[in-house]
């Protein structure tokens, strides 16, 4: 076990120097870094102090590892907008992103693992064919248009949510959050729907071919045979055996709602980390670009460990190490 | 059989005629929703491709578009006697038209990267899994690192540093779609690879490309194919999403995620159609190209069968 993590985190730390290799040939090697760097306005004298200060006269590993060595710091330049580090302004939108990505988390397992088991278990009744036909739709859907016409339908013509912003938060430790009040729960309802829609059509059809696979097992058959309940037997037997594969997708998900939440904020002007990104690339704002690129691959890179981690504890099936061959 | 034997065993005739692949074309056939698709898709092809003989304007060219005209609800009558039957947005631009030309840029911006990325995506699985070793140990890893993080980031994150343009937008794609095709290509070749008909192909002393061209690729194209249907209508969808960010086709282009961002600043306002029409458009062709992928899926998925 200490070996496999062991491993998995060599892996890992091999992610995040091949991202900010690629990182920092695209902002600082290719052209002049100076103009991405210092906001057009800067005086000559503030140019050559940033050239000095970067070592931009440097011979360009020695830029890598000056550049490496700052990130490790924690410093990824300062925003040309705002004006402070790049890396506090996007840990500051962190709560609103994540919140949003949690509630859309629950919405999907809420929804889509009963919707799946009832599509698996009547696959071949005009229910189940419904079901399986509308999760098409679910996932044809483009998440930015779908989100408009969320809008369009519950703030424009309905009038009863409000179409955009986060609304009242509350400070728990420290930190903003919108699951204490009424406001910040009619601000969110919309985008998290927007944002976990697709993924509930996916998690839907992967538990319902589960479920058709599940099925037609010899332990299925046996229990049934044995006149176990029908409630039962989908509990204990299918239920129990699907949900492994269910959970893992959902955990990766979390990282790709991370980045779909990029259209989802700008949709709703939610005040999250995806927003900034946007807003970031409207504006030239590089270092926040960049920072953002190395702080969410540092999420993934953790998120994916800590599902292959979790994958190997629920299923003893699971070969921790490939054995060699 | 030794090697020495002339004899053949068995005749193989055409792939055309294998009974399953008979069985398969018919079971599609009988679906309803595999005909309404293949129709709608048909109609959808033939619309693009006649849309600038028929439609009402030329969305584009400036001197037909009158500032006047502007956010006119649809069935609105023009100027000259016609009807607006999907309303203009705020420069007078005809909706209809607009979605028109939109939809073949989609379409071609689909059509391409999926082709490029298929070329590029199987030649390299193709290369992975007949070489093996070293080559195929770097080759997967890149693409294990690829596929590592999702494709909106990656395309996002390629085009801010890229800048606007169809070109670009066509490269973002197929640098974040060429690996799934690598991996699939791969699994299916390596499956192939130690059979008897690569073997004395080898043994015939074929070079190493001609055996991969043209005796392994033809029987791995499979399940790439299926997967390039869905991937067509991913790709239209990545374009809409990217254009309508700001980062994707420039806005002289009739980009349906354009259109639909276009019409974001007027929803709030009730005028609805400057975004809905083209986000149906948009659906419609996605949907039905979804539908017939998941239909070719399950019916080639020999659980199904």
């Amino acid at each position: 076990m200490a070996l496999f993590i062991l491993r998995r985190l060599i892996q890992s730390l091999f992610v995040l120097i091949a991202v900010s290799v690629v990182v920092f040939f695209a902002v600082y090697a290719v052209g002049d870094p100076i103009e991405l760097l210092v906001s057009p306005e800067a005086s000559m004298a503030d140019r050559q102090a940033m050239i000095a200060r970067l070592g931009l006269d440097l011979p360009v590993w020695q830029q890598y590892m000056s550049f490496l060595w700052r990130a490790l710091h924690g410093d990824l330049g300062n925003s040309f907008v705002h004006g402070i580090p790049a890396i506090s302004l996007i840990v500051q939108r962190i709560p609103a992103t994540f919140e949003l990505v949690v509630v859309a988390i629950f919405l999907t397992c809420a929804i889509g693992i009963p919707l799946g088991l009832v599509a698996g278990l009547y696959r071949d009744e005009p229910l189940g064919r419904g079901i399986m036909a509308t999760s098409i739709l679910g996932f044809s859907l483009p998440g930015f248009w779908q989100g408009m016409m969320l809008i369009l339908l519950f703030a424009v013509w309905l009038g009863l949510l409000p179409a955009s912003g986060r609304g009242e938060t509350v400070n728990v430790l420290g930190v903003p959050l919108s699951f204490f009040t009424a406001d910040g729960w009619s601000h969110m309802i919309l985008p998290a729907i927007n944002l976990a829609l697709a993924n509930i059509a996916l998690v839907l059809r992967l538990t319902a071919s589960g479920v058709v696979e599940a099925r037609s097992q010899d332990y299925v058959k046996f229990a049934r045979a044995k006149g176990v309940k029908p409630g039962r037997i989908v509990r204990r037997h299918i239920l129990r055996n699907i949900l492994i594969p269910v959970v893992t997708v959902v955990g990766m998900e979390f990282g790709s709602l991370i980045a779909y939440s990029t259209i989802t904020e700008s949709v709703f002007a939610w005040p999250g980390m995806g927003k900034l990104l946007i807003d970031s690339v409207y504006q030239l704002d590089r270092p926040v670009v960049v920072a953002y690129v190395m702080l969410v691959t540092l999420i993934f890179v953790l998120i994916n460990l800590v599902v292959d981690v979790l994958y190997a504890v629920l299923d003893p099936r699971v070969q921790l190490l490939a054995p060699a061959n | 059989m030794t090697p020495t034997d002339p004899e053949p065993t068995g005749t193989i005739g055409p792939l055309t005629d294998t009974p399953r692949r008979v069985a398969i074309l018919k079971k599609l056939r009988r679906r309803p929703t595999v005909r309404g698709s293949v129709i709608a898709l048909l109609i959808l092809i033939v619309v693009v491709m006649v849309a600038p003989y028929f439609a009402p304007q030329n969305p584009y060219d400036l001197a037909n578009l009158n500032l006047l005209d502007g956010r006119l609800a649809p069935r609105s009558p023009m100027m000259d006697g016609g009807t607006y039957w999907l309303g203009t947005d705020d420069q007078g631009r005809d909706m209809l038209s607009a979605i028109l030309y939109g939809l073949r840029i989609s379409v071609m911006v689909g059509l391409t990267t999926v082709a490029l990325a298929t070329t590029i995506g199987s030649l390299v699985g193709l290369v992975a899994a007949y070489v093996g070793g070293f080559v195929d140990a770097m080759l997967m890893r890149l693409v294990d690192f690829i596929l590592g993080f999702p494709t909106i980031l990656v395309a996002l994150v390629l085009l801010s540093m890229l800048g606007r343009g169809i070109d670009k937008v066509i490269l973002a794609l197929v640098i974040v779609q060429w690996a799934h095709y690598a991996r699939i290509m791969r699994s299916r070749a390596l499956q192939e690879r130690h059979k008897e008909y690569v073997e004395a192909a080898a043994n015939l002393g074929f070079p190493a490309w001609r055996i991969m061209l043209f005796h392994l690729l033809p029987n791995c194209l499979g399940p790439v194919m299926v997967f390039a249907t869905i991937q067509i209508a991913a790709a239209i969808v990545l374009e809409a999403t990217l254009s309508f960010l700001g980062v994707g086709v420039p806005v002289t282009e009739p980009s349906l995620g354009l259109l639909i961002a276009n019409g974001f600043q007027y929803l709030l306002s009730g005028d609805y159609w400057i975004s809905m029409f083209p986000g149906l458009a948009l659906l419609l062709l996605i949907l039905t190209i979804n539908i017939l992928g998941d239909r070719l899926r399950e019916s080639l998925d020999p659980r199904h069968a």
